[in-house]
């Protein structure tokens, strides 16, 4: 299988603190990739590494290669806005703007010099309708998104994020702030979505791990401990400190 | 509860009212002093107040006086003012809040510009008559006038600028840039329209400053007396502080009562001014759930 990001001996840190040691990792397309391990493991610095999101912070430092389509998002050739165009991100708190749901949808691609209304009219339809949201909204969506429940929300910041047609969503705790059912339909959506586009999701529910994600890194201290399909780690991990995480012995 | 409790309970509700009435004094003095003023102008103002009143020309007889001049010079004065401070105050507000590189040099800007905001109104005059009037030799003009009350609200509106700034939820400019958008496009994206209605308000209200300052005017060179319109930015002029201060010190005791009637003009105009800032703030104001 191809990998659609490898990551190479990657070093970040905050100031003085080395908060990720010496990743290694390929992010196969198409599949659910989920990050787990404890808080202040790494796992939310790591996915926002793969987007440039880190760029906002100061007083940061990156070492290592992450290659996506042969070139390092690192490197010069690389523009940290189109990179962001490719690799969407949905948040852990449901973030849509104080605008209506088109004007949600509509925002990167208006951004991108899309303008044309029969375009934007359409991909509003087809993201709302690939997360499950059209019927629920689709007499008001010139109404404020602020009007939504949370779960509905996030359903939009997704939709919102796929609008663009990117080619990974990275999600960083998406369903951590949502009530049980929300979760389910989120859950759901992503193995819905992974049809189309590759997701990395950062999670704190190992049984969400578990139930949709088709390869598991579990972070520790800032290090991979381990990485591998998600059956292996939950069935038979290798490693000493992942099968006392899973199995709830610390974390 | 024994004797001893009761005793101590009584005690904290005791002291509990007495800071109640306390509080309730202090309030009630700055409501009553403004109450007795306002008491006072209007009686001997309102009389005077009339048509005519805003449509003359200042005179030596107290019942032809009227405000027309001055009314006219602070409105040239406060829209020339607004048109200048409000893009460079915001601009410098966007600087330093999202572009500046957090160093030492935007720290001694952002501390300084604080400080500014403290300095008495006359050094700005002192500032406008040698910089607008003479370096750059526009004269005593409503045009140099403009500029020096801009300089003087520049750090206000800076200032309520930024915070409204800050107030913009970091979530929304995360999603903004994780859509890939450019710094400006999420500046204009998310931020300006978040933080319009703190801008506005902040900056009508340090607006609503400069309309009632005198001070700074009258070292640039506002003229005492005007006996003409003023038509465009390059005219002499007065405004309303300053010819209300003239009629206060007429020796004829009629003139007291016309200072009166221009101390109401130029309050209805504040008031104006200032409801125009919570209209506008409610109008925008854009109710984020947390």
């Amino acid at each position: 299988m191809e990998p659609i990001l490898s990551i190479r001996n990657l070093n970040f840190y905050y100031g003085e603190h080395k908060a990720l040691k010496d990743v290694n990792m390929d992010i196969y397309k198409n599949n659910v990739t989920a990050f787990i391990g404890p808080s202040g493991c790494g796992k939310s610095t790591f996915l926002r590494t793969l987007n440039r999101m880190n760029d906002f912070i100061e007083n940061v430092k990156v070492e290592g290669n992450i290659i996506y389509e042969g070139k390092d998002i690192y490197s010069k050739e690389m523009e940290p806005v189109e990179l962001r165009r490719r690799i969407g991100m949905v948040f852990q708190k449901p973030n849509p703007f104080p605008k209506t749901i088109y004007e949600n949808i509509v925002y990167g691609l208006r951004k991108n010099g899309v303008n044309k209304k029969e375009v934007l009219d359409e991909v509003v339809e087809k993201t709302l309708k690939a997360v499950a949201l059209y019927d629920e909204v689709k007499d008001k969506i010139h109404k404020s998104a602020l009007e939504l429940s949370g779960g509905q929300q996030q359903r939009l910041c997704i939709a919102r994020a796929i609008a663009m047609q990117p080619d990974v969503v990275l999600m960083d705790e998406p369903t951590s702030a949502l009530d049980p059912i929300s979760t389910m339909k989120i859950e759901e959506l992503v193995l819905e979505l992974k049809k189309d586009y590759t997701i990395i999701i950062v999670t704190h529910s190992m049984q969400q791990a578990a139930r949709i994600s088709d390869y598991t890194a579990f972070f520790l201290n800032g290090e991979v401990v381990e990485y591998d399909e998600t059956s292996k780690i939950f069935s038979n991990p290798r490693d000493k400190r992942t099968e006392d995480y899973i199995t709830g012995r610390f974390g | 509860m024994n004797n001893e409790e009761l005793k101590r309970l009584k005690k904290r509700k005791m002291l509990n009212s007495v800071m109640h009435g306390i509080f309730l004094a202090c309030t009630l003095f700055g409501v009553i002093v403004l109450a007795v003023l306002m008491i006072d102008i209007l009686r001997k103002g309102l009389p005077w107040l009339s048509f005519d009143f805003l449509k003359n020309f200042p005179s030596r007889f107290p019942k032809k006086s009227g405000i027309y001049p001055a009314l006219l010079g602070s409105l040239w004065v406060i829209l020339l003012t607004a048109i200048i401070a409000f893009p460079i105050g915001v601009g410098t507000a966007i600087y330093l809040e999202e572009y500046a590189e957090d160093n030492r040099f935007t720290e001694f800007i952002k501390l300084n510009i604080a400080n500014l905001a403290g300095v008495p109104s006359i050094i700005y005059g002192m500032l406008g008559l040698a910089v607008f009037v003479r370096l750059f030799s526009m004269g005593r003009t409503i045009l140099a006038a403009s500029f020096t009350m801009a300089i003087l609200i520049l750090p206000i509106i800076i200032i309520a600028s930024q915070e409204a700034i800050k107030s913009v939820p970091s979530s929304l400019k995360q999603a903004s840039y994780a859509l890939g958008t450019t710094k400006w496009q999420t500046v204009t994206g998310v931020i300006i329209p978040y933080a319009l209605p703190g801008i506005l308000t902040g900056s009508i209200l340090a607006i609503s400053r400069a309309l009632g300052e005198a001070a700074p005017l009258i070292v640039v060179g506002a003229l005492a007396y005007v006996s003409f319109i003023p038509k465009g930015p390059f005219d002499q002029f007065t405004v309303l502080p300053i010819q209300i201060f003239n009629w206060a010190g007429m020796p004829k005791k009629e003139f007291q009562d016309v200072a009166a009637a221009g101390i109401i003009v130029l309050l209805v105009i504040l008031l104006g001014v200032n409801s125009v800032a919570i209209i506008l703030r409610n109008k925008y104001q854009i109710r984020m759930k947390d």
